[in-house]
């Protein structure tokens, strides 16, 4: 099962993003192979749609699975008719919350934000 | 003459000064391009409205000519599109109306379909034509509607008018103040006020606009943070409004200051008067 997790750093002990859509990178770990692999995301420096080609790019990678703090509803939008589960991450770090959610212990992601579009400067 | 009034912030007196300063002209266009919530009208309640739906085109796609290239999906630039299991997907909300995926399309799979997302009006009130945007609920831009409203407007009138701005600074402001002459902040005397306030200076400046500000909502003989800001960068303050809780009576019935109160009438005749010489030497010097 292919797991994908935005994350801040690319390195085993880098934090979780707080941000999906404009996350700098993702980490996609192979729970069967246990390898694991970084991606930069192109979509964090979009005018504007960031987490709708976030998803894209999250749904190319044929991911299984996405643990994340937070998705706004276009984000979720394609990745719930990809048929990716969305799980939501605490606040360790990053390999810990993917062991976290192998061993079952990850909440299902229920909250989906309206978006922060178009918020700056007003 | 275009001028348009705008502020940091909803609240903070723009409709107040620009609904008194077009009625104390001799005749003048007011433009509410507060496309979110109109209120410009409540005020001046036009006769003899004419209306118009405003459409943006956004795409459709026929899924039996789509071959999944994603031409569309990698030529969006706010990314509209995206293509999942084997289909593609319009996000409506974040569509600039661009056309650029229909253009780019091979397979000819997408055309454009009309979507109303509001309207702009017209009416008369004595010496005043005003015109409001109504935005639809639920909708992200409205940015065509200011668009169109300025259009029409300008082919309507050469003479006098006034912009209501939508409040603070983003997209839809600078879509507002684009063809503006001249620029008035309005700023509250708070902290807060002069924070707001910096919003839209930096915006002018951006733009190299001509402006002045008109302070609001000021207590005599108290300290005016906004005022201070002026006097601290140079900017030239146009006027001074007092707090008053009569004019704030006035407005909440929705009447207006200068067809009602003769100092008020004198006020803002000669703020009028005030603004007028600026914008027209800033015309001169600045042309």
């Amino acid at each position: 099962m292919k797991v994908a997790i935005p994350v801040d750093g690319q390195d085993m002990n880098t934090t979780v993003c707080i941000s999906f859509g404009r996350a700098p990178f993702f980490m996609i770990y192979d729970t069967d192979s246990k390898e694991h692999d970084f991606i930069n995301n192109s979509a964090a420096e979009s005018q504007g749609g960031a987490g709708i080609k976030a998803a894209q790019a999250i749904v190319d990678n044929k991911v299984d699975v996405l643990l994340t703090p937070r998705c706004g509803e276009n984000a979720a939008g394609v990745i719930k008719t990809a048929g990716i589960k969305l799980y939501k991450t605490g606040p360790q770090s990053a390999m810990d919350n993917i062991n976290l959610f192998i061993a079952g212990d990850l909440p299902p992601l229920s909250e989906i934000h309206a978006g922060f579009h178009n918020r700056r400067g007003r | 003459m275009n001028i348009a009034v705008l502020s940091g912030k909803g609240g903070t007196g723009k409709t107040l000064i620009a609904v008194n300063l077009a009625a104390i002209a001799d005749s003048a266009l007011y433009i509410d391009c507060d496309v979110e919530e109109p209120n410009g009208h409540l005020f001046f309640k036009p006769q003899d409205i004419r209306s118009e739906e405003v459409a943006v085109e956004i795409p459709v796609v026929d899924d039996t000519l789509c071959s999944g290239c994603r031409t569309c999906v990698d030529f969006c630039r706010f990314n509209a599109l995206a293509y999942i299991n084997k289909r593609l997907t319009v996000f409506e909300n974040i569509c600039h109306s661009c056309g650029g995926c229909t253009l780019f399309c091979p397979e000819n799979a997408l055309h454009e379909e009309k979507k109303n997302i509001g309207s702009v009006e017209k009416g008369f009130s004595s010496s005043v034509t005003v015109y409001s945007g109504i935005l639809n609920t639920g909708e992200a831009s409205g940015i065509p509607i200011i668009k169109r409203l300025l259009s029409i407007s300008r082919a309507d009138h050469p003479g006098l008018c006034l912009i209501d701005c939508p409040p603070g600074s983003a997209c839809i402001v600078m879509e507002t103040i684009r063809d503006a002459d001249y620029c008035i902040l309005v700023a509250e005397p708070t902290l807060f006020g002069v924070h707001n306030l910096n919003l839209v200076y930096e915006l002018v400046r951006l733009f190299n606009k001509p402006f002045g500000v008109v302070l609001n909502k000021c207590f005599e003989g108290e300290e005016n943070p906004s005022e201070q800001f002026c006097l601290a960068k140079g900017i030239n303050i146009l006027g001074r409004l007092v707090f008053d809780s009569e004019l704030g009576v006035i407005n909440s019935k929705a009447l207006i200051a200068v067809r009602e109160i003769n100092r008020y009438k004198v006020q803002f005749s000669s703020l009028l008067t005030r603004v007028l010489k600026e914008a027209q030497y800033e015309a001169v010097v600045n042309p």
